[in-house]
C-alpha cells in the first residue's frame, strides 16, 4: 500500500490531466488532493506509475477518475440555520426587486442542495418563478443528481436537518421509498437545468441573482479561490447574493470590497459594486 | 534528576497538536487554563464533537483558556498564540505554508473532524518540530495520526489511561506506535510550562 505521495508525483498527475484533458487541478489545496489520489490508488489497487499510465492510455478512465477525485459528500439542508436565513431574509430580499430570478448552484455534486432549494421555493410558493442552474465538472455525479434518487439510509440525517430548518411539512412528503432507495418528486426539478461546468477553466455563462457555492472552494488554494470569486462577482447582477460555506471567507480576495456582508454567521454576501 | 528535566525539551518545536474525544473536555480545559501567558507555540486541537451543534463549544473552551480559542477559516494562517479548534462537520488539515484547510470528505472512524487527519497533516508539515498529545476518547481515531508524528520524529504524548474517563483512544495509540510520554493532565501542564521556559 502506498503510504504517502511526493509533491513531485502529484505535479506529474495534475500536469498530465491538464495537458491531456484540460481539467486544471494544479491549484487545488494540497492535503485534500493528496488524500483523494491516495484513496483512488487504494480503491483501484494502483501505484502512482500505473495510475499515470492509465490516465495517459485510457481516456475512458477520466470520468471515473474525476468522480472519485471530487468530494461528493453532502447533505440536504446542511446547516439548517443557513436555509432559514435563505427563506426568511435573502430570498425575500431578492423578491423585493424581482418577481422571477435565477439561482446558480456551483459545484452541485449529487444534488442535495438543489433539492433543498427546490423544496424551500415550493414551500414559499414561488417554485415556478425561479430558474435553477446546477453545475459540476463531474459528469457522472450530474447524472446521479438528475435522477433525484438517494440511498434511504441517508434520509435520517436529511430529515433531521429539514426539521431544524423548520420546513412546512415532512421531507417524506417529497419522496417515495422503494428497495432501500428514495426518489424525489420529479416536479421539484421542473425549473432546474443541470449542466457540466468547470469553475476553474469554465466561461461565465449567465447572470444570476443568487449563487450558492458552499464548501467547494475549500478544495482550492487561495490564488484559485481569488480567481473563481472574480467569476462569481461577474456572474452576479448588481445587488445579487453570493453564499459560501460557513468556514469560508471573502476577506482576503480581490473582490471583497465589491461585496457587503448580508449575513455574517451564514456567510452570505451582497454584490454592491460592478 | 528533578521533574523539570524528565522531558528533555528544547526550543525547536513549531506547534502543539491535541486530539481528544469523550471525556477529554475537562483535561483540555485544564491545559488551556494553565498555559503560561507567553506560551510560544500555536495549539491546534481536533476534538470530537456533536455534528449539528455549530456554536457553543468554542465559547465553552474559551471561558477558562489563557488564550482565546477560535475555529479557523479555510486557508487561515497559523500564528503563535493561536489556539485553534477544528470546526464541527469539517476535517481540518495543516498545509505547507503554515495555514489551515477545511474539507468535507467522508467521515473517518465515523468522525468528522478526524483527529488522524489533523495530526497526520500537522506531522507532514512540522515533521520533528511537532508535539502531539492524545487525550481520553472512546474510539481509535488519533492513533494513526500519532504514528505519523512519531515516524516524522515528533514528540508523542498520551494521557495516562488510568486517568482517562475512556481509555480506548490513548491505548490505541500506545498499541500503534512508540509514545514518548504517558502523562496525567497535571504532568502535561508541567511539560507545557517547561517548554515555555526553553523559548526565553
Amino acid at each position: 500500500m502506498v503510504q504517502d505521495i511526493d509533491i513531485a508525483d502529484l505535479k506529474r498527475i495534475t500536469e498530465l490531466i491538464y495537458s491531456k484533458y484540460g481539467y486544471d487541478f494544479r491549484n487545488y489545496a494540497m492535503s485534500s488532493f493528496k488524500r483523494r489520489i491516495l484513496r483512488i490508488i487504494e480503491l483501484k489497487n494502483l501505484s502512482i506509475e500505473s495510475l499515470l499510465k492509465k490516465l495517459n492510455d485510457s481516456p475512458a478512465f477520466i470520468n471515473e477518475f474525476l468522480d472519485e477525485l471530487t468530494v461528493n459528500v453532502t447533505e440536504m439542508f446542511r446547516d439548517p440555520s443557513f436555509w432559514r436565513v435563505m427563506r426568511d431574509e435573502i430570498i425575500p430580499g431578492i423578491l423585493l426587486n424581482h418577481k422571477t430570478f435565477n439561482i446558480w448552484h456551483a459545484g452541485c455534486s449529487s444534488g442535495e442542495e438543489v433539492i433543498s432549494m427546490a423544496i424551500l421555493l415550493k414551500e414559499m410558493g414561488i417554485h415556478n418563478d425561479v430558474s435553477l442552474y446546477a453545475t459540476d465538472l463531474d459528469v457522472n455525479i450530474l447524472e446521479k443528481a438528475k435522477t433525484a434518487s438517494y440511498p434511504a439510509k441517508n434520509m435520517d440525517l436529511n430529515e433531521k436537518n429539514y426539521i431544524r430548518f423548520e420546513g412546512k411539512w415532512s421531507l417524506r412528503d417529497y419522496y417515495k421509498e422503494e428497495n432501500g432507495r428514495v426518489t424525489f418528486d420529479k416536479n421539484l426539478y421542473n425549473n432546474v437545468t443541470f449542466r457540466k461546468h468547470d469553475l476553474v477553466v469554465g466561461e461565465i455563462f449567465n447572470k444570476f441573482d443568487l449563487i450558492l457555492c458552499r464548501n467547494v472552494m475549500i478544495y482550492f488554494n487561495q490564488a484559485l479561490q481569488n480567481e473563481v470569486l472574480k467569476k462569481f462577482h461577474e456572474s452576479l447582477f448588481k445587488y445579487g447574493y453570493l453564499a459560501i460555506g460557513s468556514k469560508e471567507s471573502l476577506i482576503w480576495c480581490d473582490v471583497a470590497n465589491r461585496f457587503l456582508v448580508a449575513n455574517n454567521e451564514e456567510k452570505v454576501y451582497k454584490k454592491i459594486k460592478d | 534528576m528533578g521533574p523539570m528535566s524528565r522531558f528533555s525539551l528544547d526550543n525547536s518545536y513549531k506547534a502543539v497538536v491535541i486530539g481528544g474525544s469523550a471525556g477529554s473536555f475537562q483535561g483540555i480545559t485544564k491545559i488551556l487554563s494553565q498555559l503560561p501567558k507567553t506560551f510560544p507555540l500555536p495549539i491546534i486541537m481536533c476534538l470530537h464533537r456533536l455534528k449539528h451543534v455549530r456554536n457553543g463549544f468554542v465559547e465553552a473552551l474559551s471561558i477558562k483558556s489563557v488564550f482565546p480559542v477560535t475555529e479557523p477559516y479555510d486557508k487561515e494562517q497559523i500564528k503563535k498564540g493561536g489556539v485553534y479548534l477544528a470546526p464541527s462537520n469539517y476535517h481540518m488539515s495543516v498545509e505547507l505554508g503554515n495555514y489551515f484547510a477545511m474539507s468535507t470528505e467522508e467521515m473517518i472512524n465515523n468522525s468528522r473532524p478526524s483527529i488522524d487527519i489533523t495530526l497526520g497533516t500537522a506531522a507532514y508539515v512540522y515533521r520533528d518540530k511537532l508535539i502531539g498529545i492524545l487525550l481520553s476518547g472512546a474510539n481509535r481515531d488519533g492513533g494513526l495520526g500519532m504514528k505519523h508524528i512519531h515516524d516524522k520524529g515528533g514528540l508523542t504524548i498520551v494521557q495516562e489511561p488510568t486517568e482517562c474517563m475512556i481509555d480506548t483512544m490513548p491505548k490505541a495509540a500506545l498499541s500503534l506506535t512508540k509514545i514518548d510520554h504517558v502523562l496525567k493532565v497535571d504532568e502535561i501542564v508541567s511539560l507545557m510550562k517547561e517548554l515555555d521556559k526553553h523559548y526565553k
